[in-house]
């Protein structure tokens, strides 16, 4: 097997890895929003709560969030 | 909490950069002017000698359009949003300070040597990356600068988690570094040669088709990291903000973001359909050409969705005008950029004028506008004052509007006329029409695109002349706005 068939064949499957992580990020986003571990749609607020002034929408790192959901 | 009563967002950066976006876009755009009407009249060639040739001026026009123009917005609005989404100001970090004002001098050195290295003929010959060698080394100092104020900013940050729009900034900065550098490996022929010929000329690293491969991994790229991914930083954080209303959808933010992050890597073979490279690679680049209207139509529709409820400031809100409309433009250019990608279309639409219709719509009527609106909407919070004239902006959005649809749909019109004459033969097989024949028909279409030039030129005075007013003399403001824009 020559170096372009070789590309070729593993083009088309990091495509198939891709499409399979991609359905799991969207299953990932919507699982951990139902279990209550995260809350995606209030960190639309960071645009419109953006004074110097006004409270972080997140004030804790959020990989030790992730860290303490899967406790 | 005491000190940080009087602390404020430093705009110094961000004010530095919207002057230089006013500038070149102003120069970028009125070279761009006239080569169309050198297209439609040749004669124009022979105002200015050598200087004023179509073959100079092209890589000019393009060269500052875009790293004039739109890196000079991309730096303003990151300089302003940045500190606004993790909530530190610039004032509070000497060393970012330092970092920004260096990078922003030596971007006005670098801006300076482009044009006149490319005045004067110096050229590395590739689309995008005309720059010689010793200018990549600079724009690499200055994009390393940028990521160090990027990140520095990120380390200190009170917002924790990352506005989705910072993560668009943050691929722009990795993408354009990774991309960059690998096409401008070069070898300067001064030194390799023992001092023989120029020492501003340089030879590519790569030869024949890995050279055309690599050039367009960078040139479609520099469309996806320069073009695309900042603007849609933009429109994530000024859209809600200006509107008052959240993003509809973060969740399909983030899914789009990483889509594009994957997708778009991918796409640039198309650029190289039916050429020497590999089948296979041909086809993947088609492909992925298609798939990237999903990520790209992700984006563009949580934008539409996120005016739910709120279309009536469409009619009252000129800014938000210019952002729904440059949203619709990103959704027709991205449809219209798989279309020419699908390998039966690109048969007749490669090489022809189709192909600056399709960039036109989408640098027109996406980027520009929106680097526009973000700069209409930061001027009352950077320079404390209202803008100078609301009248102004919608007049300037109708011309400007009327300006990009003539554009497209000329050279849609001229770009498939142009691929069937040059497929067109007769029963013998023979060719029908030589190139001329060709030109002299695409004529009054080459004269509605300098028209239409004209006309967005002339809406980009109009947004010069009310930033500058609104700068200089309009009714300041007491306090910051929260969300809508005030304006006279």
């Amino acid at each position: 097997m020559g170096i372009r068939e070789l590309q070729g064949y593993a083009t088309f499957f990091m495509t198939i890895i891709f499409v399979v992580l991609m359905y799991g990020y969207i299953l990932y986003l919507y699982r951990s929003e139902k279990k209550g571990e995260k809350d995606y749609e209030k960190l639309g607020n960071i645009a419109l709560d953006d004074e110097i002034t006004s409270t972080p929408i997140n004030t804790t790192d959020p990989i030790s969030d992730e860290k303490k959901g899967a406790k | 909490m005491q000190s940080n009563a009087a602390l404020e967002y430093d705009y110094t950066i961000a004010k530095l950069y919207t002057y230089t976006a006013i500038l070149f876009g102003f120069v970028g755009m009125l070279i761009g002017t006239l080569i169309a009407a050198q297209l439609a009249f040749p004669d124009l060639n022979y105002l200015l000698g050598e200087y004023g040739t179509f073959s100079r001026l092209r890589p000019l026009h393009t060269n500052v359009v875009i790293y004039g123009f739109t890196v000079s917005g991309i730096f303003a609005t990151f300089y302003y949003l940045a500190q606004r989404v993790l909530k530190v100001s610039m004032a509070e970090s000497k060393f970012v300070m330092f970092i920004a004002k260096l990078q922003f001098f030596l971007y006005l050195v670098a801006a300076t040597a482009l044009v006149v290295t490319e005045l004067m003929g110096y050229t590395q010959s590739k689309e995008y990356a005309q720059m010689e060698w010793p200018l990549d080394l600079l724009i690499v100092v200055i994009w390393v600068l940028w990521g160090i104020a990027m990140f520095a900013l990120i380390g200190i940050r009170r917002e924790k988690a990352l506005y989705i729009s910072m993560w668009y900034f943050i691929a722009c900065f990795l993408g354009v570094a990774m991309l960059y550098l690998f096409n401008n490996m070069a070898v300067p022929t001064y030194f390799a040669s023992g001092g023989v010929g120029s020492i501003m000329h340089s030879v590519s690293m790569y030869s024949g088709t890995n050279d055309a491969l690599v050039q367009w991994w960078w040139g479609h790229n520099a469309v996806a990291f320069v073009f695309t991914v900042p603007i849609v930083g933009m429109i994530y954080y000024f859209l809600p903000k200006e509107s008052g209303q959240s993003v509809y959808s973060y969740k399909l933010s983030l899914l789009s973001f990483w889509g594009l992050m994957f997708v778009y890597l991918w796409a640039g073979s198309h650029h190289l359909l039916w050429s020497t490279v590999p089948d296979w690679m041909q086809t993947m680049g088609s492909i992925f050409s298609v798939v990237l209207i999903l990520p790209s139509w992700g984006s563009a529709i949580n934008m539409l969705l996120t005016m739910k409820g709120e279309w009536n400031q469409l009619t009252d809100n000129p800014l938000i005008k210019f952002m729904v409309l440059a949203s619709t433009f990103y959704m027709l250019s991205t449809l219209e950029g798989p279309i020419q990608a699908v390998k039966s279309v690109n048969a007749i639409a490669h090489f022809t004028d189709w192909i600056p219709g399709h960039v036109h719509d989408g640098v027109l009527g996406w980027v520009a506008f929106m680097i526009m609106a973000a700069l209409f909407h930061m001027a009352p919070r950077m320079f404390k004052r209202e803008i100078f004239s609301k009248n102004l902006i919608e007049a300037q959005f109708w011309i400007q509007t009327t300006a990009v649809v003539l554009y497209f749909t000329s050279m849609w019109i001229a770009g498939i006329t142009q691929g069937m004459m040059w497929r067109a033969v007769d029963e013998y097989g023979n060719l029908m029409y030589s190139f001329i024949d060709t030109v002299t028909v695409l004529h009054p279409y080459y004269a509605i695109r300098a028209l239409s030039g004209v006309l967005f030129l002339t809406g980009f005075v109009m947004f010069a002349y009310n930033m500058i007013k609104t700068m200089t003399s309009a009714k300041e403001l007491t306090e910051e706005p929260q969300f809508r824009s005030p304006m006279a």
